[in-house]
């Protein structure tokens, strides 16, 4: 008896140990944003949260307007997540729920370019773009990922679950197809949606390379952007850093609190199923 | 993948009603949105997008890596690109900075991960949603605010895991200024990064495996350390292959933590290839070149997806 209980003990101090691992460094931004550089960096360092962080933010403001490239990383997050979720619905549901010409084409290639890294695409996209005098706007860091290939490949995967009966029984009663995946499709399958649209959320908002790439002035860098700038300087102000870092985190925070689970089998891809 | 639910017949059935016109008798606004067509029309935004912005670069940057800019002008010049790469030192270097990377950080996460989510599953666990939300948090952070919060932590001269160390007795560490520590503290924020992330999806893997399988063992007479062995390793092979390659992919493509974290040095020590290729393309203007680098990072992907395939998969 004594044993199990010896284990029992055993595995809530890994446990416990791995938390203040994961947490720990969460912490100390907090810690590193409420004081000044000095303190944080000292020996032995501050290891309480100070009163410091406004005027951590006025040096912040000072280098980067922090509260404009939360804006543009909003706007684009969320813009890119409505459409983005959209589009894919509508690409899944077909694939789930139509017979047509071409439609294991259409997957197969759909599902074949998920192999290619990202990478490999960056270059004719900045040249496209360049051509079309689109670099350094919204619009450049929304559309290329809206057709999101393993969104579509997700929403399809829960579409089938959509029962075939369902829609039978609207057609037989006269609804249309656009009625169908409107007032069907789409509200029966609302908790598939929101992980699938935390995903391309998520995505969008800690993307990197590419706003890195094509957004060329200060005023629309999204707040990765602005990040690694402040974090690029020659000297660096930790407290001004770490401020920054906490208010690029503190927003998707705040919702994955709230939505943990459609979080969690969003971001994992759906394959958490509880 | 098979899914039974797909072989519909409702289709013939009710083609004709959505191409006829409505009980009015005047023609019905979209009579052009049928069965039939609607699964086309409904994917129209997709195959646009993705034409234009994955398929179309997929193929130009493959032609692009075929040619060079000359006096202005793009010429094909063969396998130029790829020759040059094979001679390039700091390619090399970028190619074995990612591979060593790989080699260190993926077994070492998929381990912990492997541990963690073994500990998770126990029954007699409480607080589960805590622990789950807690080891996931990383897992939510941007790759630069992760790196940004460890530029702190491992300032070699006020960073507080030095401090750390040194309290307890050890040397501080020269993590972000030398070579080898550098790459170590890459390591470091990915595991921070991502094992969260590949737990939950073992614990997922882990829910799956059937009571019975353990109950049989236990009947059998196999303890904890042989169920482990001989059920949950195997249980959980094709998960694990699972997160393996998405970690092999994610760590081949590694681009944000080193930009953020060491900017590549000391003297390209954390060079990657995804970095060198931005230098090449975003830094030199040679797309070209930076093409090829990306298609060289498209072959290894294959390789080596189709490897962990292969070895993963084998008893399956």
């Amino acid at each position: 008896m004594t044993e199990v209980k010896l284990q029992k003990i055993a595995f809530y101090i890994v446990l416990t140990f791995g938390v203040i691992l994961t947490v720990g460094p969460f912490y100390w931004m907090i810690v590193g944003a409420t004081n000044p550089s000095g303190e944080t960096l000292s020996i032995p360092p501050n290891f309480i949260p100070g009163g410091h962080l406004i005027e951590n933010i006025q040096s912040l403001l000072s280098q980067i307007d922090i509260w404009q490239a939360l804006f543009n990383s909003a706007f684009i997050t969320i813009v890119y997540t409505v459409l983005g979720g959209v589009i894919s619905a509508a690409a899944g549901f077909a694939f789930a729920k139509y017979q047509f010409k071409g439609k294991e084409l259409i997957f197969g290639i759909f599902l074949l370019s998920m192999m290619v890294p990202y990478q490999a695409l960056v270059i004719p996209q900045f040249e496209l773009f360049a051509s079309f005098s689109l670099l350094d706007t919204y619009a450049a860091i929304i559309l290329p990922q809206l057709a999101y290939p393993f969104a579509i490949f997700l929403m399809r995967q829960n579409m089938q679950s959509i029962p075939d009966s369902l829609i039978e029984a609207s057609r037989v009663d006269g609804a249309g197809e656009l009625y169908i995946f409107f007032r069907i499709a789409l509200p029966t399958m609302i908790p598939a949606i929101a992980a699938v649209s935390i995903f391309l959320f998520t995505h969008q908002w800690n993307n990197f390379l590419w706003p890195l790439i094509a957004l060329i002035s200060e005023d629309m860098y999204t707040l990765p952007v602005a990040l690694a700038t402040i974090a690029g300087q020659r000297s660096i102000d930790y407290g001004v850093l770490m401020t920054g870092a906490a208010i690029s985190i503190l927003p998707i925070f705040i919702i994955f609190l709230f939505l943990q689970r459609y979080f969690i089998s969003g971001i994992i891809g759906g394959s958490v199923k509880e | 993948m098979s899914y039974p639910s797909e072989e519909t017949n409702w289709e013939t059935e009710t083609e004709e009603k959505g191409s006829s016109p409505d009980p009015g008798g005047r023609p019905v606004k979209r009579t052009w949105f049928t069965v039939k067509t609607a699964p086309y029309v409904l994917l129209l935004p997709a195959v646009l997008l993705f034409l234009i912005f994955t398929a179309y670069p997929i193929i130009a940057s493959f032609w692009l890596s075929f040619q060079t800019t000359e006096a202005g002008e793009r010429v094909f010049v063969g396998l130029n690109n790829y020759v040059r790469l094979f001679q390039d030192p700091i390619f090399y270097q970028a190619l074995g900075n990612t591979l060593l990377l790989l080699v260190l950080q993926v077994p070492i996460m998929i381990f912990l991960a492997v541990i963690l989510a073994v500990l998770m599953n126990s029954a007699f666990l409480k607080m589960k949603g805590f622990f789950r939300v807690a080891f996931f948090t990383p897992a939510v952070t941007s790759l630069v605010a992760a790196s940004v919060i460890f530029l702190l932590l491992l300032n070699p001269d006020y960073g507080l895991i030095n401090y750390l160390l040194t309290t307890v007795g050890l040397e501080p560490v020269g993590w972000l200024n030398n070579p080898f520590w550098a790459k170590v503290s890459l390591v470091l924020v990915m595991l921070w990064r991502w094992t969260g992330y590949n737990m939950i999806i073992l614990l997922a893997g882990l829910q799956n495996i059937s009571n019975d399988l353990y109950e049989a063992a236990r009947i059998d007479g196999a303890g904890k350390v042989r169920q482990f062995f001989s059920i949950t390793i195997p249980q959980l092979r094709p998960v694990i292959l699972f997160a393996a390659i998405i970690s092999t992919i994610g760590t081949l493509q590694l681009f944000d933590e080193p930009y953020t974290l060491t900017g590549g040095g000391p003297v390209n020590a954390t060079t990657t290839i995804t970095m060198y290729l931005y230098e090449n393309g975003f830094e030199y203007f040679d797309f070209e070149y930076a093409s090829a680098i990306a298609y060289v990072v498209v072959v290894i992907i294959a390789i080596l997806s189709f490897l962990q395939f292969r070895l993963g998969g084998e008893r399956k």
